[in-house]
């Protein structure tokens, strides 16, 4: 629970969407809500969907099947309401490369009328750009800057950020995240990302959903999201030449009379559950983010290995 | 106020917060009426999410370490004594159940182990003595 929030007030939401390009399905019967004021993180491998999730969010793919609301808004219907909320900056960047870095500042204020030029000056210095350099000409870092400036100077109530990190030294990352942190300690704003940077995510975010294969595995509070992931050390009396099955077991590792599993579900079920099938909890760990992805992501087989039930 | 922060362990990074905020205060480093930075200073200190601070910041409240003054930000609390031995002794169980299960774990009764604390104790003070 985060209080302080307004939980009955969703920025996005996203209900039975499903995309299909050609033959393939990257988006399947997707839900998900963001309350205004958290940081929502989206993981995912790549090819997961993130990107086409998020733009659906921004209107340049028209739902399918389902529906897509951002303040309420179809964005699909109403881009220049939505858009005009919303600062949006992608991995690739995609500022025009021919113009100087204050030419970017100028014909981008122009577009917004809540553009606030203080504070745009502001970024400008922090991020030491120079505004005679020409956008092509400034380093990845610091054209990633540049366009984090942008969308963030006319401080939009939604900032949609995909992949922002990608392939950025350890200074920018910084920069992109805190520009992620002084966003939501803004009253009201919400921010939305994709990364599979995991410690990243785990960093700043309120919010969790994965996506696998179009579909979300699992989406709601990263602490709820924690607390029903753990590594559980099963001892057996008996050896046994495969593991055992568990039900919410994802992954399993060992041999003989100790296995060790990645197992979802509450703690006191998988205790039961354990017990039920005649061994002895020696271990119990939570997990990392990272390590929830792993054994969420890598458990296509692994499952139906482990639960031969 | 300087706190570590690792987002990939497992104690939820509120709770790293409280905990080494409670270590701050029970070792004196915090003392009582010092004030803790502002939310919103303390998460882009820390590159965390504000609301992670302010869930913090409130746990801390509840316990009773810290006080919330309306206008001028949070404060360490002034009523220390009964409250901070209670909290160093919670803070001493947590890392005592630990140890029992380690020890447990080990094969290691819980008397064997009480002498080795003991043991360990005179061969920390020792050295200490040996200084003076």
């Amino acid at each position: 629970m985060i209080a302080g929030n307004d939980w009955t007030e969703n920025v996005i939401e996203i209900r039975g969407l499903t995309r299909q390009f050609g033959a393939k399905r990257a988006l399947d019967n997707v839900s998900f809500a963001v309350p205004r004021g958290v940081v929502f993180g989206l993981v995912g491998a790549n090819g997961a969907g993130k990107t086409t999730l998020i733009r659906h969010v921004l209107g340049l793919l028209k739902a399918q099947t389902g529906s897509v609301r951002v303040f309420g808004l179809d964005p699909v219907a109403d881009p220049v309401g939505v858009l005009s909320r919303v600062g949006y900056l992608s991995e690739e960047g995609d500022l025009p490369g021919w113009m100087r870095v204050d030419e970017l500042l100028r014909y981008m204020r122009a577009f917004y009328p809540k553009w606030d030029e203080n504070y745009a000056q502001d970024l400008r210095r922090q991020f030491a750009l120079d505004p005679a350099q020409k956008v092509k000409n400034l380093s990845k870092g610091q054209r990633a800057r540049a366009g984090l400036l942008v969308a963030l100077a006319y401080r939009p109530e939604l900032l949609l950020l995909d992949e922002p990190s990608s392939g950025l030294d350890p200074i920018v990352r910084r920069d992109i995240l805190g520009a992620i942190v002084r966003t939501i300690a803004d009253e009201g704003r919400t921010v939305l990302f994709s990364s599979h940077l995991l410690e990243e995510v785990e960093r700043v975010s309120d919010c969790v959903a994965m996506l696998k294969g179009g579909r979300i595995v699992f989406a709601g509070e990263l602490d709820d999201v924690k607390q029903s992931h753990h590594r559980l050390t099963l001892r057996f009396d008996d050896e046994r030449q495969l593991p055992p099955a568990l039900d919410g077991a994802l992954s399993w590792e060992g041999r003989g009379c100790e296995w060790t599993a990645l197992a979802s579900g509450r703690l006191d079920d998988l205790l039961l559950a354990s017990s039920a099938i005649g061994a002895e909890v020696v271990e119990q760990q939570p997990l990392s983010l990272d390590e929830i992805f792993l054994a969420q992501v890598g458990t296509q087989s692994a499952s139906a290995e482990g639960s031969p039930s | 106020m300087q706190l570590r922060i690792s987002p990939q362990d497992a104690v939820p990074i509120y709770l790293q917060i409280v905990n080494q905020v409670k270590y701050l205060v029970a070792s004196g480093r915090l003392a009582p009426d010092e004030d803790l930075p502002p939310i919103r200073a303390l998460a882009e200190q820390l590159v965390i999410n504000p609301n992670t601070v302010a869930r913090a910041y409130r746990e801390l409240e509840q316990a009773g370490i810290v006080v919330k003054k309306r206008t001028t930000g949070t404060y360490v609390s002034g009523a220390v004594s009964p409250l901070a031995r209670r909290q160093r002794l919670k803070i001493v169980a947590e890392r005592i159940d630990a140890l029992l299960a380690e020890a447990r774990q080990l094969n290691i009764d819980t008397e064997t182990l009480i002498d080795l604390v003991h043991e360990r104790d005179e061969a920390m003070q020792a050295p200490a003595l040996r200084d003076k």
